[in-house]
């Protein structure tokens, strides 16, 4: 249980578990910041913007590489166990995660600079833009209930991801409609196609992050676990 | 599908069940060989151990762990009646070896110990031979065939990993040796007599670390033929060797279970704070 407000009587190990807590939210942030410019740049058809997100997204994975490592000396120097094991290793692969919807935000960067060059189309987008706020904000309430190890906040965040899959598909059948009334259409559809599965990945990579915070938290594994199985698995309910 | 995918990975040479979810042992299919039902100790007036109930399986590794005074050595020398030799000491409950009363007055005390040997934190062979030392047991027992002896003392000793670096000096004396080499030497000693339990007192906690590998492989070996319970103050290395671990705290069993289980998701908050070093 994280939720576990003793001390540890090492103050200094106190410290760095805290220390590499808040980087991860520092990290959280930026990502966040990072999928908002891209969509921005995406929606409004700012090059130059599209272009600072790319640039950001090395910053992004430095933060990967020095959280990880911190990760690497604690488990080395201080052998942590139950709930502190836990949240270090928590901690790694939910920075994982993070550092894929960095890379996620550059692509869409990438089709906004594609997009930015052609005619902007009647609707601007607007598609995108609902699934891209969508996304946004299971990626702020992951990180939220990251923040407050908060397992029922993880598993609603959970839960819209499948809402996000239904989004996705119903776009991608538009846009092949598009692709079909009009053929010279086809290389800027082709750009939203990929944008809107960036952001359906960013969707997945947020899940994934809500199934860490019930790992580290709960000590218990709900990856590849429909939600109605992850609920029972929570409530240490028997499945199947 | 599932089973299409489970053919597969058969043909493919993997073991899907080996891999599954979960802790690897489960207290519950195992043979129980001791067993502890609320049993209370009292030091005079003092209640050193409160209503402690607990199944040890057989042929697997039980580390008992917790902070000083908790109580852990004084269960563990119970399971030999070590501590018969204190007069103070009483006891209620029941403690039971392969559902044997052990505190029973029927019970041969020695038989008991020939049946549970017992390893303590400093090594303490006796100022013989190497082989003198092994074959001391059997020798108590009346075995005095020279190739009796022989055959014991090779078995034993190869069995505590000791053999290849003690076979040309057998007859040298054992107080020569270096500690690691000694403790292993004591654990020859004590499985030269075929025990059906080993108990171990913090059996590395005087030794370099790389004795204490070798004595943590040892137990690894050991614990196909014998029941090991063992005590110990480094939780590393209770949860490297042991396959169930019993939290106790003030005299009490806080919690038991496996090994994988507890030192990952312990259920509850007391041991959780001991195993990660936070303030009770």
């Amino acid at each position: 249980m994280v939720s576990n407000n003793s001390q540890h009587i090492s103050q200094q190990f106190e410290n760095e578990l805290q220390d590499i807590r808040s980087r991860v939210m520092a990290m959280g942030g930026l990502v966040e910041q990072q999928v908002a410019n891209a969509m921005e740049a995406l929606i409004t058809g700012d090059s130059e913007m599209a272009r600072e997100v790319i640039s950001f997204d090395e910053q992004v994975n430095e933060m990967e590489i020095a959280i990880d490592e911190e990760c690497i000396q604690i488990i080395a120097l201080r052998q942590p166990t139950a709930s502190d094991l836990r949240l270090v290793t928590g901690i790694e692969k939910t920075i994982t995660d993070l550092e894929r919807i960095g890379d996620e935000s550059v692509r869409i960067a990438r089709m906004a600079i594609n997009l930015s060059e052609k005619d902007r189309p009647k609707r601007n987008y607007r598609e995108l833009q609902s699934l891209g706020n969508h996304v946004r904000g299971m990626l702020r309430d992951s990180l939220d209930a990251f923040a407050r190890f908060d397992v029922e906040m993880a598993l609603r965040v959970a839960k819209e991801d499948r809402e996000v899959d239904a989004e996705y598909e119903g776009i991608l059948r538009q846009l092949m409609t598009y692709m079909m009334e009009d053929t010279r259409q086809v290389s800027r559809v082709v750009d939203m196609m990929w944008s809107a599965r960036s952001l359906e990945r960013i969707g997945d990579h947020a899940h994934n992050v809500c199934e860490h915070i019930i790992y580290l938290v709960e000590g218990k594994d709900v990856r590849h676990l429909s939600i109605e199985k992850a609920e029972k698995v929570v409530k240490g309910e028997p499945i199947d | 599908m599932q089973a299409v995918n489970e053919q597969k990975n058969v043909a493919r040479g993997i073991d899907i069940e080996s891999m599954s979810r979960g802790p690897r042992v489960n207290l519950a299919d195992e043979t129980v060989c001791l067993e502890v039902k609320d049993f209370n100790l009292f030091y005079g007036d003092k209640q050193a151990l409160h209503g402690i109930n607990m199944q040890i399986p057989k042929n697997r590794v039980t580390a008992f762990i917790g902070p000083s005074g908790c109580g852990k050595s004084t269960l563990l020398r119970c399971f030999n009646r070590m501590n018969d030799l204190i007069d103070t000491v009483k006891m209620d409950g029941h403690l039971l070896l392969d559902n044997m009363e052990i505190n029973s007055p029927s019970v041969n005390v020695a038989d008991l110990r020939r049946q549970v040997g017992m390893v303590f934190q400093k090594p303490n062979p006796f100022p013989k031979s190497i082989y003198e030392n092994v074959a001391y047991g059997l020798r108590l027992q009346g075995v005095n065939d020279r190739a009796t002896l022989d055959k014991v003392v090779e078995k034993s000793l190869k069995g505590a990993a000791l053999w290849d670096e003690v076979k040309d000096r057998l007859h040298e004396s054992a107080m020569g040796m270096s500690g690691g080499q000694q403790q292993r030497l004591v654990i020859a000693r004590a499985i030269a007599i075929e025990p059906e339990v080993l108990l171990l007192d913090e059996p590395a906690s005087a030794l370099d670390p790389l004795s204490t590998l070798k004595i943590e492989e040892l137990i690894y070996e050991l614990k196909d033929k014998y029941t090991i319970v063992i005590v110990t103050h480094n939780m590393q290395q209770a949860a490297r060797v042991s396959d169930y671990t019993a939290f106790m705290y003030m005299g009490e069993l806080i919690e038991f279970g496996a090994t994988d289980e507890l030192f990952t998701n312990p259920a509850k908050k007391q041991t959780e704070d001991y195993i990660t070093g936070r303030y009770g």
